[in-house]
């Protein structure tokens, strides 16, 4: 599975969605995604991905891409590390 | 200013004696306890080996699943309540005009237990962000105004075993003082984890059979769970638009012992009682009813009957007195709230609830309480009593409608 299909699949989990209807290019308002939910969804990432994401990253997430790419660059700095 | 006079239209509750306040009644009239074997926990050593659960209840039946994300089950309760008695009530709360006030001992600790554990059990790193919004105190009055869009006062008050009498008699003060016409009062409380009954075995007040209030054999207390929840509302508009009256809320007193963190006093008790009659100005005689507050334990029991006694002189003898904790256990800050609706429904059905598993009177326990059977009665008025760890006291006083 894809990172975007692991992001898609833990934010279908959290928020009791069908994953089916999300895509990349959904955003959290649509998805009826509240900011509480968003740090849900980001508690669950960190989990499913054993990654930290920094409170001021969290802050600006408002979609799935975005969330994507957030999580990618650091699980990208994260192999970096430990290279 | 002339105060307005407030009536109970609505009653809500969920507890060890069913799912609603129809199944409460029938049990309390026909002296069914809930009480049974503790369920749910296996901890080698457990001394508390019998419980008043909620039994057979399905949260998903009541909540889809991203609400219950939010809701311990404390809050859970508070809702199932809230939704029956406001139903009963047929009233439209939504607005400013209406307000909640709710009691609860240990708020979301069923929550917190869970998380502590996976802290210092598993060193987990990470906690959901629903832990907090879960587990504060006044989680389950914040949802209970969501739930209804109730935008006038919203609070929780915290005074253990009395919480729910205390929020009742705050709500009736708003509406009698025309701060609000209607509220939502009573209280919830859902304890069950192992932390809270590791907690109270250590008090050592905890019966191992049953709860068998003023009884000479009692040995303790038997928690419970649940909710009671009552619609309070100005009489005349409750007369206005046609509502049902189940009785009169007529009076509130309250008073501290300032005197042990644990044990009871005959002084605190017979001051709240007496200052619910001062503020429903009824004379002592009047009262033909008492829910008492009678969790079982040595020190309460004796206590409470002495108080009784104290004020009541002479009627004390002719007054039925039942703790009607012996069917659904002590469920703490919701026991005013449960015991708000028994009280209710006695004056309303002229149907005295009983003292379940009554044996023989204990030393110094001399009034009617109204052992094993119900009985039928017409009262005209009621006090129901609470008495928190702490020395906080709280006693309503509610007449019959009629």
């Amino acid at each position: 599975m894809d990172l975007a299909q692991r992001v898609i699949a833990v934010i279908a989990k959290t928020q009791h969605l069908d994953a089916a209807k999300i895509t990349v290019d959904s955003s959290y308002e649509e998805l009826g995604i509240d900011s509480l939910d968003g740090v849900n969804i980001l508690f669950a990432l960190e989990n499913e991905l054993d990654i930290s994401i920094p409170d001021e990253a969290a802050k600006q997430i408002r979609g799935v891409r975005h969330t994507v790419e957030g999580v990618e660059k650091l699980l990208a700095e994260k192999a970096a590390g430990a290279a | 200013m002339a105060f307005r006079r407030v009536v109970v239209t609505g009653l809500g509750v969920i507890s060890a004696l069913g799912p609603d306040t129809a199944a409460f009644r029938q049990a309390l009239q026909a002296g069914r306890s809930g009480i049974g074997e503790l369920e749910g926990f296996s901890a080698e050593g457990l001394s508390v080996k019998v419980a008043a659960q909620v039994r057979d209840y399905d949260p998903a039946r009541h909540f889809d699943c991203k609400r219950l994300d939010l809701l311990d089950r404390f809050s859970q309760f508070a809702l199932v309540a809230a939704r029956e008695a406001v139903t009963h009530a047929g009233l439209e709360v939504a607005g400013d005009r209406a307000g909640v006030v709710l009691g609860t001992g240990m708020a979301g600790q069923t929550t917190e237990d869970e998380t502590y554990f996976g802290l210092y059990a598993h060193n987990q790193k990470r906690f959901s962000p629903f832990v907090i919004p879960r587990t504060m105190a006044n989680a389950a009055s914040s949802q209970v105004t969501m739930e209804f869009g109730i935008t006038g006062p919203g609070l929780t008050v915290s005074t253990a075993c009395a919480a729910a009498t205390h929020a009742a008699g705050l709500a009736f003060g708003m509406i009698r003082s025309g701060q609000v016409d209607a509220a939502l009062a009573g209280g919830s409380e859902a304890p069950f984890c192992l932390g809270s009954l590791r907690g109270w075995e250590g008090v050592r007040v905890m019966a191992p059979d049953t709860c068998r209030p003023f009884c000479f054999d009692r040995r303790g207390m038997v928690l419970g769970e649940g909710a009671g929840v009552v619609v309070l509302e100005a009489e005349e508009r409750a007369r206005a638009r046609g509502a049902p009256i189940y009785a009169e809320l007529a009076g509130f007193g309250m008073s501290s012992d300032a005197g042990h963190i644990t044990q009871p006093s005959e002084d605190g008790p017979a001051r709240a009682m007496q200052a619910a009659l001062r503020d429903a100005s009824l004379s002592p005689e009047a009262v033909g009813y008492i829910n008492a507050h009678g969790t079982g334990t040595n020190a309460n029991d004796l206590t409470e009957t002495r108080a009784i006694r104290r004020i009541f002189g002479d009627h004390a003898g002719r007054l039925a007195v039942s703790s009607t904790k012996s069917m659904h256990g002590h469920a703490l800050g919701a026991s005013g709230g449960l015991e708000l609706v028994a009280t209710v429904l006695a004056l309303h059905h002229g149907v005295l609830p009983p003292t379940a598993n009554f044996t023989r009177p204990g030393e110094g326990c001399d009034l009617d309480y109204v052992p094993n059977e119900a009985r039928r009665a017409q009262v005209d008025a009621a006090l129901s009593n609470s008495f928190a760890f702490g020395g906080l006291n709280a006693v309503l006083c509610l007449k019959r409608w009629a």
